[in-house]
C-alpha cells in the first residue's frame, strides 16, 4: 500500500519532468539528424514558463475548463497505472481524457481546431483496438488485468506477446503525436492546418495541454515498460532502457517519414492491429 | 396483482378509443402512466415484502388458454386482412403457418401442467423498465404529438389509436415478462409484433406501409421460430415451461427461440426492420428501442442464456451478436440523421447484449443485464430529446444541431447526458464492456474479442462527433423558439436524473439488482464483480464527475481576454463570417466526417446481411443435422 | 519569472512580399542557420506566437488581416518588419494600392532592411526583438503589480 502511494506520488511529481526532458532530447536528436544544432535540452521547460507568463487570451470560456479536465483525468489514468490498478480500466479512462481534449478543440467553431478534432477522433478510432488487445494480451499472458500482478511474473510478458509489442510500437506513434501519424497536430512548425487541435489554445491553456502530453508520454512508456518487466530486479533496468530505445525509435521514425493521409493511417493501424495483434491473441488463446 | 399490471394498460387502451377530447385524453394519459407506475411499485413492494422469493402462478388456466387461442386466431385474421388489403403475401404465409402450428400443438400434445406465470428478479427489473421508462414515454407523447401534428399537417391525426397502441404495448410487455409458459409468451410476443407493425405504419405513407410490412414479416419469422420451438418442446419433451427449456437444453428448440429473440432485437440479418421503424413518430421509436420491443428479444435471450454456454447455439448467437455490434456501429458512422444514428447504435448495442447472452456465463449475463438497463434509460432519453429537437428546429440532421448548446441549451444538456451514458467512461457502459471483454477472453472466442475491440473504437467515433457538434459554442444564425412542452421536459429530466443516479449508485445497483438476477439464472452465489473493482469504479466515477465541476470554478477565477477565432485574419468579427477571395462576406460552415464512401450503408449492408444469414443458415443446418460440439 | 526570450515563437506573415524575403525567413530554419538554437519555433498560429514577423508592404487587402492577427496575439508581443518593403514600402511605396511600411498599421519594434533581407540580418533582428520582448514583459509585470 505504501509502495503504491510512493509510486503514484513519484509519478505525479516526476512525470511532467521526465516527459519534458524526453521532449527536449527528442528535439535535439531530431535537430542532429537534420545536421542542426537544436535547442537546449531544457527548451520544453522554457516554453512552459513562457506560456504561463503570457497574457490570458481565449476564444471562449470553456476551453480552459475542458483542457484542465483533460489534464486531471489523464493524470488519474496515469496514477491508476502506477498504483497497479486494472490496465483495461486505465485505457478506458485514457480515451475518456482524450474525449475532453476533443471537446476543448471543438468547443468553438474554429475551422482548424475542428479539423484537428475530427482527425483526433479518427486517430482514436485507429489506435483504440490495439490498446484493448494489448490489455487482453496481458490478461491472457499473466491471468490478470492488474498491473500489480503483471509486473510480478517470472518471465517478461513480451515473450508471449511480441506481435502486440510491434503493433503497440506502431500505434504509439499516434499517441506521441509523431509522424507519419501526427494528423491532428504536431510538434513541428507550420503545417497545412495551422496547429490543428491546439490552434485556438494559447498561453496557460496550451501549457496545460503540453503538461498533459508529457504525462501521456510517461503513461504510454509505462505500458511499454510492462512488456519487459518481470519479478527480477534487473528487468526493471532493462525495461527502462528499452523504453528509452522505443522512444528514440519513435523519434527516428518521426524524422524519416512524412505525414500520411487519414485513410492510410486508419487502415494501416487496423491491419497492423489485426495481423500483429489479432494473430498474437489467437496464438495466446490456443496456447494458454 | 398480475392481472392488474396487464389489465390496467389494456383497459386504458380501450378507453382511448372512446375519448376523443384531446385535453381529457392528456390527463388520462398522465393519470394512467402514474397508476401503472404506482401499481408496479406496490407490486414490487409486496413481492419484496414476501421475501423476494420466486413466485409461481396459475397452474390451472384452461379458460385463459382458450381465450388466448382465440386471440391468436384474431391476430392471424388481422394480419391476413391487412396483408390482403396492401397486397402482401409473405406475412400471410408466416402467420398462418405459425398460428396453425401452435394451435395444432395445443390440441394434440400432452403437456405437463405447470405454472404459467413467474415473478423473479429479472421479471421485476423488466417491470420497472416497462412501467417507468414506458410510462414516461407515454407522458412525453402527449406533448410530442401536439407538436408533431402541428408540423406534419399531411399526416392524418389518429392520436386515439396511437395512445391505445402505446398502452396496449405496455400491457403486452408486462404479460410477456411475467409469463413462464411458452404459449403465453408466444401470445404476448405476437401482440407486440402486431402492435409495432401498426405503430410503424402510423403515418400511412407508402414508405411507412412498406416499412411496417418489413417489420411484420421479419418479426413473424421470429414468431415462426417461436412456434416451432413450442411444437418441438411439446412433442419431444412434453413440457411448455421456459425453465424446462433451459434445463433440458435441447439444441433445436434453443436455436428456434434464439432466432425469435434475434429477430425481435433486430440483429443482423434482420436489422432492416428497426431502421425502417424510424418513419413512425418519435415516441414509438423511443418505446420500441428502449423499454419494449427490442428488450423483449434480449429478455428472452437472457432467460435462455444459461443453456447456451459453450454449445453450438451459443456460439452462433454470440457470433451474430458480435458481428452485429461492429457492423452496425460502422454503419452508424456514415449517418447524419440523428434517428438513424440512434437506430444503428441500438442495433449495435443490442448486438453486444446478444453476444454476452450467447456466451452464457455469469459475467456476460451480468454485463448483459447492466447494458440492458443503461441502454433502456439513455436510449429513451436520446430519442425523446431528438424528437423534441426535431419539433423545435424542424430537422433531425446532426449537422443542424451545430451549437445546440447555445440555441436550445436544455435539450442539448439532456442529449449530452444521454450520449455520455451510451459510451463515456464513468457511465455504466464502460463496466459492462470491461466485463464483456474479460468474459469473451475467458470463453476463448478470439473473433468476439476482435469484434469488441474494433466495435468500441467505431462506437467511440460516431458518438464523439455528435457530442462535439452539440457542445460547439457557435452563435446561431437565427434564434429558434423552444417549443418543447412541459410534459416532455418532465419525462426527459426524469430520465436524465435516473441516468445520473444509476451512475452514482452503480455499486448499489450492481449488488441489489443485477447480482440477484445472475444468481437466480445460474443458481450460485459468487459475486461477479469483486468489491474492490466496484470501489475503484465508484472512485473513478466521482472523480470524473467532480473534476470538470472543480475545474469550472478554477477556470472562472482566471480572467481571460476573449478574441475572435483564428481564420487567417479574415474573420469578420463574430466568428460566423469570413472574407472570401472576392472580398465578400461568406458564412462559415463546419461539417463532421461521415466517411460515406468507406462505411456507408450502401457498401456494408448487403455483405453484412449475407454473412449473417450464412452464419444463421449454417447454424441451423448444423443443429438440425445434430452435429455435436 | 520565466523569460519570454528563452522561447520565442514566431508567426510569419507575408503582407505583400515578392517572396524574396519569405524564402530568406525560411532559410533561417535550415541546418545552416538553425534558428531553433534559440528556441524559436515557426508556429503559424497567432494565439501561440510572441514575435510577429512580417514581410512586404501593407496594401489595402492585407491591412485588416495584419491588424486582426496582431490583435489575436497575447501580450507581450513584438513585431519585426523584414525587408525594405516591410520597413518603408520600398520600391512599391508610391503604388496606388500600397499603404506603406508595416508601421502605418501596427507598431513595429524592429526593422530589418535589405532586398531581400539576408538570413544573418533576420536572425540579428529576431534576437534584437527578444530584448524588446523581455523589456515588454518586465513592463507588463511592473504594471501588473
Amino acid at each position: 500500500m505504501v509502495m503504491k502511494a510512493i509510486y503514484v506520488i513519484l509519478f505525479l511529481i516526476f512525470a511532467p519532468f521526465i516527459g519534458g526532458l524526453l521532449d527536449g532530447i527528442d528535439r535535439i536528436i531530431s535537430a542532429r539528424m537534420q545536421r542542426r544544432k537544436g535547442p537546449s535540452i531544457f527548451q520544453p521547460f522554457y516554453d512552459l514558463g513562457k506560456l504561463f507568463s503570457k497574457e490570458m487570451i481565449a476564444v471562449n470560456n470553456v476551453q480552459l475548463l475542458l483542457n484542465l479536465s483533460y489534464l486531471v483525468i489523464l493524470v488519474i489514468a496515469g496514477a491508476m497505472l502506477f498504483a497497479g490498478a486494472d490496465l483495461l480500466m486505465v485505457l478506458f479512462i485514457l480515451s475518456t481524457a482524450d474525449m475532453f481534449l476533443i471537446m476543448a478543440a471543438s468547443s468553438d467553431s474554429s475551422p482548424y481546431a475542428n479539423m484537428g478534432a475530427s482527425r483526433e477522433m479518427m486517430q482514436m478510432m485507429a489506435y483504440e483496438p490495439l490498446t484493448l488487445l494489448v490489455a487482453v494480451g496481458f490478461y491472457l499472458t499473466t491471468g490478470s488485468f492488474h498491473v500489480g500482478t503483471i509486473i510480478q511474473q517470472p518471465v517478461s510478458a513480451v515473450l508471449w506477446m511480441p506481435g502486440l509489442l510491434v503493433g503497440f510500437m506502431f500505434t504509439a506513434a499516434i499517441k506521441f503525436r509523431k509522424s507519419p501519424f501526427d494528423l491532428s497536430t504536431s510538434h513541428h512548425a507550420h503545417q497545412e492546418m495551422v496547429k490543428g487541435i491546439t490552434t485556438e489554445m494559447s498561453g496557460t491553456t496550451l501549457a496545460i495541454m503540453n503538461i498533459a502530453e508529457y504525462y501521456e508520454i510517461v503513461v504510454i512508456l509505462g505500458i511499454f515498460f510492462l512488456f519487459f518487466v518481470n519479478s527480477t530486479w534487473w528487468s526493471w533496468i532493462v525495461a527502462l532502457a528499452i523504453c528509452f530505445i522505443v522512444f528514440l525509435m519513435e523519434t527516428l521514425w518521426d524524422n524519416i517519414s512524412a505525414r500520411l493521409k487519414w485513410k492510410t493511417v486508419l487502415y494501416g493501424c487496423w491491419v497492423v492491429t489485426l495481423v500483429a495483434g489479432g494473430v498474437n491473441i489467437l496464438i495466446l488463446m490456443l496456447d494458454k | 396483482m398480475i392481472p392488474l399490471l396487464i389489465g390496467i394498460p389494456a383497459a386504458l387502451a380501450v378507453l382511448f378509443q372512446i375519448i376523443r377530447n384531446e385535453k381529457v385524453r392528456g390527463y388520462i394519459v398522465y393519470a394512467g402512466a402514474g397508476i401503472i407506475m404506482l401499481t408496479t411499485v406496490i407490486f414490487i413492494g409486496t413481492w419484496i415484502g414476501d421475501g423476494a422469493q420466486t413466485w409461481m402462478f396459475y397452474p390451472e388456466t384452461e379458460m385463459i388458454d382458450h381465450l388466448m387461442t382465440v386471440g391468436d386466431i384474431f391476430l392471424m385474421c388481422l394480419i391476413i386482412y391487412l396483408s390482403v388489403k396492401h397486397g402482401k403475401v409473405l406475412p400471410i404465409i408466416l402467420s398462418v403457418a405459425q398460428t396453425a402450428l401452435v394451435i395444432y400443438t395445443e390440441f394434440t400434445a400432452e403437456v405437463a401442467e405447470g405454472p404459467h406465470m413467474m415473478v423473479d428478479w429479472l421479471t421485476i427489473l423488466m417491470c420497472v423498465i416497462i412501467a417507468f421508462i414506458g410510462g414516461f414515454i407515454c407522458i412525453y407523447t402527449v406533448g410530442y404529438m401536439k407538436g408533431y401534428h402541428h408540423h406534419h399537417k399531411e399526416v392524418k391525426d389518429r392520436q386515439p389509436f396511437f395512445f391505445s397502441m402505446l398502452f396496449l404495448f405496455l400491457a403486452a410487455m408486462f404479460g410477456l415478462v411475467l409469463s413462464q409458459n411458452l404459449v403465453w409468451i408466444y401470445f404476448f410476443w405476437e401482440i407486440t409484433s402486431v402492435i409495432s407493425f401498426l405503430m410503424i405504419g402510423y403515418t400511412q405513407s407508402d414508405e411507412a406501409v412498406n416499412n411496417s410490412f418489413c417489420a411484420l414479416w421479419m418479426n413473424l419469422l421470429g414468431g415462426l421460430g417461436f412456434a416451432v420451438a413450442i411444437a418441438l418442446m411439446a412433442q419431444l419433451h412434453g413440457t411448455l415451461q421456459l425453465l424446462e427449456v433451459v434445463n433440458i437444453g435441447a439444441l433445436l428448440p434453443l436455436m428456434c427461440l434464439s432466432l425469435a429473440g434475434m429477430t425481435k432485437s433486430a440483429q443482423l440479418p434482420f436489422s432492416t426492420w428497426l431502421l425502417g421503424a424510424m418513419v413512425a413518430p418519435t415516441p414509438s421509436s423511443a418505446l420500441l428501442h428502449s423499454a419494449t420491443m427490442v428488450k423483449a428479444g434480449v429478455y428472452l435471450l437472457i432467460r435462455i442464456s444459461p443453456a447456451l454456454e459453450g454449445n453450438l447455439v451459443g456460439i452462433i448467437v454470440s457470433s451474430i451478436g458480435g458481428f452485429t455490434f461492429i457492423m452496425a456501429s460502422m454503419m452508424a458512422i456514415a449517418q447524419n440523421d440523428a434517428k438513424k444514428v440512434l437506430a444503428f447504435s441500438t442495433i449495435s448495442n443490442l448486438g453486444l447484449i446478444v453476444a454476452c447472452s450467447g456466451i452464457g456465463v455469469e459475467e456476460t449475463v451480468w454485463a448483459a443485464v447492466f447494458l440492458m438497463v443503461f441502454h433502456a434509460v439513455s436510449k429513451s432519453m436520446l430519442f425523446q430529446s431528438v424528437g423534441a429537437t426535431e419539433n423545435t428546429l424542424g430537422s433531425r440532421d446532426i449537422e443542424d444541431m451545430h451549437g445546440l448548446i447555445i440555441r436550445v441549451p436544455k435539450l442539448a444538456y439532456i442529449m449530452g447526458i444521454g450520449i455520455a451514458g451510451m459510451y463515456l467512461a464513468p457511465f455504466g457502459m464502460l463496466i459492462s464492456k470491461w466485463l464483456a471483454l474479460k468474459a469473451f477472453v475467458d470463453s476463448g472466442n478470439v473473433i468476439l474479442v476482435l469484434c469488441i475491440a474494433y466495435g468500441s473504437a467505431t462506437t467511440m467515433f460516431y458518438w464523439t462527433k455528435w457530442l462535439a457538434k452539440l457542445l460547439c459554442y457557435h452563435i446561431p444564425r437565427d434564434t429558434v423558439k423552444d417549443v418543447t412542452r412541459k410534459d416532455e421536459y418532465i419525462s426527459m429530466s426524469f430520465h436524465a436524473i435516473v441516468m445520473l443516479l444509476l451512475c452514482l449508485f452503480l455499486p448499489v445497483v450492481a449488488i441489489t439488482v443485477v447480482n440477484p438476477i445472475v444468481r437466480e439464472l445460474f443458481g450460485n452465489t459468487h459475486d461477479v464483480l469483486s468489491m474492490s473493482v466496484l470501489t475503484t469504479m465508484a472512485i473513478m466515477l466521482v472523480s470524473i464527475f467532480i473534476v470538470p465541476v472543480v475545474m469550472f470554478f478554477i477556470s472562472r477565477r482566471s480572467h481571460q481576454e476573449l478574441v475572435p477565432i483564428y481564420m487567417n485574419g479574415v474573420n469578420e468579427g463574430d466568428n460566423r463570417f469570413f472574407t472570401n477571395s472576392f472580398g465578400g462576406k461568406d458564412h462559415l460552415y463546419l461539417s463532421n466526417w461521415y466517411l460515406r464512401f468507406e462505411f456507408g450503408r450502401r457498401h456494408l449492408r448487403i455483405p453484412s446481411i449475407i454473412v449473417a444469414t450464412a452464419v444463421l443458415v449454417v447454424g441451423f443446418c448444423l443443429v438440425i443435422g445434430g452435429v455435436s460440439w | 519569472m520565466a523569460k519570454v526570450s528563452k522561447s520565442p515563437w514566431l508567426l510569419h506573415y507575408d503582407a505583400s512580399s515578392c517572396n524574396g524575403c519569405d524564402i530568406e525567413v525560411l532559410d533561417c530554419l535550415t541546418p545552416k542557420y538553425d534558428i531553433e538554437r534559440f528556441g524559436v519555433i515557426n508556429t503559424g498560429d497567432p494565439f501561440q506566437a510572441d514575435i510577429f514577423l512580417i514581410t512586404g508592404g501593407v496594401n489595402s487587402q492585407t491591412e485588416s488581416v495584419v491588424k486582426q492577427i496582431y490583435s489575436q496575439m497575447p501580450e507581450p508581443k513584438v513585431v519585426v518588419a523584414v525587408g525594405i518593403c516591410a520597413c518603408t514600402g520600398g520600391v512599391f511605396k508610391e503604388c496606388y494600392n500600397i499603404k506603406g511600411g508595416i508601421d502605418t498599421v501596427i507598431p513595429v519594434d524592429v526593422y530589418v532592411p535589405g532586398c531581400a533581407a539576408r538570413p544573418e540580418a533576420i536572425i540579428d533582428g529576431v534576437l534584437k526583438a527578444l530584448k524588446v520582448l523581455d523589456a515588454k514583459q518586465a513592463a507588463l509585470e511592473a504594471k501588473g503589480r
